[in-house]
């Protein structure tokens, strides 16, 4: 007996996402509200990997703080251990020398070039290409190994310190970065250009998916490759420089088409960029200590500090709020993908689910990142 | 002129004794930065000390008018950060509002409650970026922030009934 079966659209159901989900990178659960194949009402749910940073921040003094930057962020821990040590470094008045500077701008480009590459790969493995993985995890073995030579760590870094940075680069390190740069490069056009961006099947997955309009970057607070790829020319490397990142000649990569792949090619180009960052630091760094001098205990008076670094994912704030003890009175961490992931909602509105899917991939998320 | 100048005078009008409170921050630049509450008013910060360029004190029911000036002048809500202050009684909430490109321009915007009746406006009807962010405050402190859609936990498991950066919090 057959019963003819009629779509019906006034029917929807439930769809648990995650928390464990191949496509989620962590532990992010999202609700689902379906009609068939269409999302009705998407509302990720956060929280799974909640560790309460925040309140370690208060209970620790400031450099008891340091190994707990990198573990939000476990794909761009430098650039959390950077923002640490520069809110801190501008509460108590730290002075850091022009080498250490050097080195950190170098240790952290090198960073962001790992997690792009790592975002490529597992971004294609969402949609469902296995290949690129290998080639990505080839090269981002290479940035891994040149880190843990300097930072003693291969992911979760605690490799700056108030004044400067814990370890000097050897020649070893400088020789194996420009080799690696020029690996890098020779790669560059055929095992990822050739291979992904060129790629039919790969364009037309991304292609016009997952609309961000600039002024939606606005209204939700949107920050990094995610807003360049919705036409904001907005990095907090250039718009409000820290740091020696003034010293360089780099540009800010920007697509004007708001979609998945332009997000992807805006990973993409920075990658070129922070080489050509990197190569200038390696070329200028100057010679000299790589500490300042630092009292063991760090006073800084009472007051509202703020202080901003471009991660691979958008802009991490970190806002200190001091009243004149050896620990932070209040710590609050204004983390990219927080805001980024905050549009979720509103974009996926009406979206098939595979291409929800292949829009949550191009936001780039880190879930402890998220829930801190 | 420089756009923290710009944005000032157009919140000053909202802090009608405003020109007097900013005298007192030129006189005594210390107390720009003291977290000790102070009258409502607009005071321009050392950007390359604390890194915002104004620094607004206002009280909770002018949360709102001050957030339409900023949304009106282009601005993003970057965060929303609690503070407990315990010895004085008090919560002080602080939001920074930024600039997506163009002029450097960061504004810090506080705001404080007593602890016994934590209650602010939200402004998730100006910015949609305030929903998670007051959630996550909600979470943290118990402030209730007023009107909002859906003022539940949103990193804490959903059966907590504590507020843990509350600073009498022992866990």
């Amino acid at each position: 007996m057959t019963v003819p079966i009629s779509p019906r659209h006034d029917e929807t159901f439930v769809l648990n996402l995650g928390p464990q989900h191949p496509a989620t990178h962590g532990v992010l659960r999202v609700k689902l509200t379906m009609d068939g194949e269409y999302i009705v009402k998407a509302e990720p749910v956060l929280g799974y990997i909640h560790r309460m940073h925040e309140k370690m921040a208060e209970a620790g003094t400031f450099a008891q703080f340091m190994p707990n930057t990198a573990r939000m962020d476990y794909l761009h821990a430098l650039a959390f251990n950077h923002g640490w040590a520069l809110v801190v470094e501008k509460a108590a008045g730290i002075e850091v020398p022009p080498r250490a500077e050097y080195i950190r701008v170098i240790t952290v480009e090198l960073n962001r070039i790992h997690s792009h590459l790592l975002w490529w790969a597992a971004n294609l493995l969402d949609l469902g290409a296995f290949t690129p993985l290998l080639y990505a995890f080839d090269d981002r073995e290479q940035v891994i190994d040149l880190l843990e030579r300097v930072t003693g760590s291969r992911l979760t870094y605690s490799y700056m310190r108030f004044g400067g940075v814990l370890n000097d680069i050897d020649e070893d390190f400088i020789a194996g970065t420009r080799a690696f740069l020029v690996r890098l490069r020779e790669r560059m056009p055929v095992f990822y250009h050739d291979l992904v961006t060129s790629n039919i099947i790969f364009i037309k997955r991304v292609k016009d998916i997952g609309i961000i309009t600039p002024e939606m970057c606005r209204r939700y607070g949107v920050t990094g490759p995610v807003a360049r790829g919705s036409g904001i020319n907005y990095d907090v490397r250039k718009d409000e420089p820290y740091s020696v990142y003034p010293h360089f000649d780099f540009d800010v990569p920007v697509f004007h088409e708001c979609d998945s792949m332009a997000r992807y090619m805006v990973r993409v180009q920075e990658m070129e960029q922070s080489m050509r960052i990197i190569e200038q630091a390696l070329d200028a760094l100057p010679d000299g200590p790589i500490m300042a001098k630092v009292p063991k205990m760090l006073k800084p008076e009472a007051g509202y500090y703020y202080s901003a670094v471009e991660t691979a994912r958008g802009l991490l704030g970190h806002r200190l709020v001091c009243n004149g003890d050896k620990n932070p009175y209040k710590l609050k961490l204004r983390s990219p993908t927080f805001s980024n992931l905050s549009l979720f909602g509103e974009v996926t509105q009406g979206m098939l689910l595979a291409d929800a899917l292949a829009f949550l991939g191009s936001l780039d998320l880190v879930i402890p990142e998220i829930d801190r | 002129m420089e756009r923290y100048e710009k944005t000032r005078s157009a919140l000053s009008p909202l802090f009608p004794s405003g020109h007097e409170s900013e005298a007192v921050g030129t006189e005594e630049s210390e107390a720009d930065s003291s977290p000790q509450q102070r009258l409502p008013g607009v005071v321009v910060t050392e950007y390359s000390r604390t890194g915002s360029h104004l620094d607004v004190v206002c009280l909770p029911d002018q949360l709102m008018a001050v957030a339409g000036v900023l949304e009106d002048e282009g601005f993003f809500l970057e965060s929303i950060a609690g503070v407990d202050w315990l010895e004085q009684g008090q919560l002080e909430i602080i939001y920074d509002f930024n600039l997506l490109g163009g002029d450097q321009c960061r504004v810090m915007v506080r705001t404080f409650v007593d602890r016994s009746e934590p209650v602010v406006p939200t402004l998730t009807g100006i910015f949609p970026a305030a929903d998670w962010h007051e959630r996550e405050t909600f979470d943290f402190y118990g402030l209730h922030f007023q009107g909002h859609p859906d003022l539940t936990r949103i990193l804490l498991p959903e059966d907590a009934d504590y507020h843990p950066l509350l600073k009498d919090f022992m866990p």
